[in-house]
């Protein structure tokens, strides 16, 4: 167990973009569906780490930060071609196998709980290289030892074309990377402020735990000036609510 | 030539009960004005297919009992939370769903536009989307060894609705880059339009305006309706009306509220 004893001179959101935007490292092209702030920040990061050049970023909410121009179904076949590199999903559950469910909470026909649905999931999780697994509520409600629908699995039959999957799941509390062959997670790092005896007391689903667990770097310096500067301003046109709260940028709209 | 009407309930005429009825998603022009015309005119037990996502207006028709069946990706009102309707219909089971994921729906769309029975898709198996759809199959590829695939049937809808920014005066109606439009209009047997606007030109004369353009051709009625897809957006037009989309969501949480949303919006406005 540990705590971070220097002062936090930064927020939990850019903790989260900057080790998002690690993960996604050198890619060509990552793409970030809707209603997804913190992965966003994390893309146009790595961007500019890059000087802006690298990787395309298509933001799908944006119509600045999207080149898509053959309708919604581009996106698809881009990443059915193998263009995309990196996509985020997420789950109302999440299970040590890495299958999400997007769907509904008890029996499929009569449930007790619906979410909005599987969205692109069940293509995307088999056809983008890197998919990156985001979810703010780290629980035991959401991190579940088996997942009640199975919107789309962690991994397949060796026969069944697959050249995609998880990489990784970040939460609020840790960073597990996620092994595709034994479709297991192990725990990567805990975030600063956060303990070993939470991440078990809060993860409902079993885990690999490394010999020695390390904290999660806080950002830079360099890295926190990216996300103030350039990435806040792109921030703006698409999240401009979230832009305003966490960067104090353009003006906040009402809603 | 598509016919050119004012007259939104004409050009709705079509759109008849039990029909199968392919609308697009929540950003690429949705036709609220119509949606709210046909849920005055009281559609009952649509085969709803929202290509591939939806929010408002799905969450309107099932709540006003609209639908019979649902076929989608998604239904969600975005930054505004769950589509209240939608997920009450689902958990006390009034409506039959057929869950998807988006790129199946272009597939199977695109299947009808090109006239052949199904489209064949990665991904899908393990998943219980597959699993719950006793109409798609998983064939081995005929072109692999050991290769299993998933197939899709065609859908070919009764009746496309969209709505798009302008028409000219012979019935082409520019959609821009929201192309998924242009697959529903040729996936379906009858495609209905509203428009912001008709101008008094040809947009196949002009090279520029016509690479965006859906022909007449495929049309059968084009309905004049200002702001027609408010309070959504329409794509480099007007934006979403955030005020009325939290307000209808806080109203719409329960059935209660959803009825005065509907009284207030819906039945009292006749133009609207």
């Amino acid at each position: 167990m540990f705590m971070t004893s220097a002062p936090r001179d930064f927020r939990d959101e850019e903790l989260l973009a900057d080790i998002i935007a690690g993960l996604i490292g050198d890619s060509r092209h990552v793409a970030v569906g809707n209603a997804s702030p913190i992965p966003a920040t994390a893309a146009l990061l790595a961007r500019e780490r890059n000087g802006g050049a690298r990787p395309y970023v298509s933001l799908l909410q944006s119509r600045k930060h999207n080149f898509f121009t053959d309708g919604a179904r581009e996106l698809f076949d881009c990443a059915g071609q193998g263009r995309i590199d990196v996509f985020f999903l997420s789950g109302g559950q999440i299970d040590g196998q890495g299958n999400i469910n997007l769907v509904s909470i008890g029996d499929y026909e009569h449930p007790r709980v619906r979410f909005p649905g599987s969205f692109g999931s069940a293509y995307l999780y088999y056809v983008v290289p890197k998919v990156i697994l985001f979810r703010t509520e780290h629980s035991k409600r959401t991190l579940v030892p088996k997942v009640d629908f199975v919107s789309a699995p962690g991994g397949n039959e060796p026969n069944v074309f697959r050249e995609g999957g998880p990489i990784a799941l970040v939460t609020n509390r840790c960073v597990f990377s996620f092994d595709r062959r034994k479709k297991r997670f192990t725990l990567q790092s805990i975030h600063p402020g956060h303990t070993l005896d939470e991440v078990n007391d809060n993860t409902g689903f079993d885990f690999d735990r490394p010999a020695q667990v390390v904290e999660t770097p806080a950002p830079s310096r360099e890295t926190l000036a990216l996300l103030r500067g350039p990435v806040a301003q792109q921030l703006v046109e698409v999240y401009p609510q979230f832009a305003a709260q966490v960067f104090g940028v353009g003006a906040r709209v009402s809603a | 030539m598509p016919k050119l009407t004012d007259t939104l309930d004409d050009a709705l005429s079509c759109i008849r009960d039990g029909c199968m009825l392919v609308v697009p998603r929540e950003v690429s022009g949705v036709p609220m004005a119509a949606t709210r015309a046909l849920i005055r005119r009281g559609v009952k037990m649509l085969h709803l297919v929202a290509l591939p996502t939806s929010s408002l207006q799905a969450d309107m028709l099932i709540g006003a009992g609209c639908v019979e069946t649902l076929e989608t990706s998604a239904v969600s009102l975005g930054e505004f939370g769950p589509a209240p309707r939608f997920s009450a219909a689902i958990v006390n089971g009034t409506i039959r769903m057929k869950d998807a994921t988006c790129p199946a729906l272009h597939a199977a769309l695109q299947a009808s536009e090109k006239g052949v029975p199904f489209m064949p898709l990665r991904g899908l198996i393990g998943s219980d989307v597959l699993n719950y759809r006793d109409d798609w199959k998983v064939v081995d590829s005929p072109f692999g060894s050991d290769d299993p695939i998933v197939l899709l049937p065609a859908i070919r809808p009764d009746v496309a609705l969209f709505h798009a920014p302008m028409a000219d005066r012979n019935g082409n109606v520019w959609i821009g880059r929201q192309r998924e439009l242009a697959t529903m209009a040729h996936a379906a047997d009858r495609t209905v339009v509203t428009v912001e606007t008709i101008e008094d030109r040809d947009f196949l004369d002009d090279p520029i305006m016509a690479a965006g353009t859906l022909p007449g051709f495929y049309i059968e009625a084009v309905a004049v309706t200002e702001r027609g897809a408010w309070p959504l957006p329409l794509p480099d037009f007007y934006p979403l009306d955030a005020a009325h989309m939290a307000e209808y969501a806080r109203m719409a949480a329960t059935p209660e509220g959803f009825a005065d949303y509907l009284d207030r919006y819906v039945h009292d406005k006749r133009a609207a």
